[in-house]
């Protein structure tokens, strides 16, 4: 009888370290993140690209109203490929394009919106790259689609494509 | 020429006790920071790393410890950004809770069977 019940409780630990394994070799071990994970827009003060003084996120994101924030670079070879598709996002007037200009050279950044256009309704200095960090960006190009409600409910990291865009366009419709 | 000695050892006091709160801030700095996945990185912490994200997330930390926020209201900061995995020690919850029980009931198990075997030891002498 004791050596049944010792039996029984090995077997069950085995089974049971078993299960934990066979699940942990079966999920994946790479960093995943979330990218449907809806959260506030986060409260921060910013230098403005354009006028060179600073801005609260109250006074950028204004209610009833579909933004986009873009982390882009002069230096950032993709987000030079993404850029025609948010030139053809800022033709759609029910959103809101900010960019966040990331750990840039002002004059290098200038001559990259004078070259290929402004899709921005306003662009935001992220010298250090610590905005990027409030809004939970990884590094450039990142993009995050924002409600009505001001809730950012989607996260695009990488380029953007013309499915994301597609998919975008669904979401304000 | 009392007052100007006095007037000196108030300046020396105060300045050791800014270099000492530095201290107490770099010291705990380098252990958020070492307890910080560089998620961009291949096993690294923030502390190891050089990247453009590991130095946002220094600077990051660097700021809120200025500001007077404690340890785990970083974490907890560094948390609703990223999620748990941002964090090297991962907190109590659904998805980590036999983690951290496991070892506790493999003790438990052992200490039960040390028990147990002392226990028949002692009547078979007896």
């Amino acid at each position: 009888m004791k050596n049944k019940l010792i039996l029984f409780v090995v077997v069950i630990f085995l089974s049971f370290c078993f299960i934990i394994f066979y699940k942990g070799l079966n999920t994946p071990n790479n960093y995943t993140p979330k990218v449907n994970e809806k959260k506030n827009i986060p409260i921060f003060k910013a230098k403005d690209f354009n006028s060179d003084s600073y801005i609260n996120s109250d006074k950028i994101f204004e209610e009833n109203t579909f933004y986009i924030v873009n982390i882009w670079a002069s230096w950032c070879v993709p987000c030079r490929a993404e850029h025609p598709l948010l030139m053809q996002l800022s033709k759609n007037e029910s959103i809101k394009l900010i960019g966040l200009n990331y750990r840039d050279n002002f004059s290098n950044a200038k001559k990259f919106i004078d070259d290929f256009g402004n899709p921005y309704s306003r662009i935001l200095i992220d010298k250090d790259g610590t905005l990027g960090v409030e809004f939970g960006a990884f590094g450039v190009p990142e993009t995050f689609l924002i409600n009505k409600n001001k809730d950012i409910i989607k996260k695009f990291i990488g380029p953007i494509n013309q499915e994301i865009v597609n998919e975008i366009k669904s979401i304000i419709k | 020429m009392k007052i100007l000695k006095i007037f000196i050892l108030i300046f020396l006091v105060t300045n050791f006790s800014e270099l000492k709160s530095d201290e107490t801030n770099d010291i705990l700095k380098n252990k958020i920071l070492k307890n910080i996945r560089c998620l961009i990185c291949q096993g690294q912490s923030v502390y190891d790393s050089e990247s453009e994200f590991a130095s946002s997330i220094k600077l990051i930390v660097d700021r809120k410890i200025n500001e007077g926020l404690k340890e785990k209201q970083i974490y907890q900061f560094l948390r609703e950004k990223y999620g748990d995995w941002v964090i090297f020690d991962p907190k109590l919850n659904k998805n980590t809770y036999v983690l951290w029980l496991l070892p506790l009931l493999l003790f438990l198990l052992g200490g039960a069977i040390i028990y147990k075997k002392i226990v028949s030891n002692k009547n078979n002498k007896i």
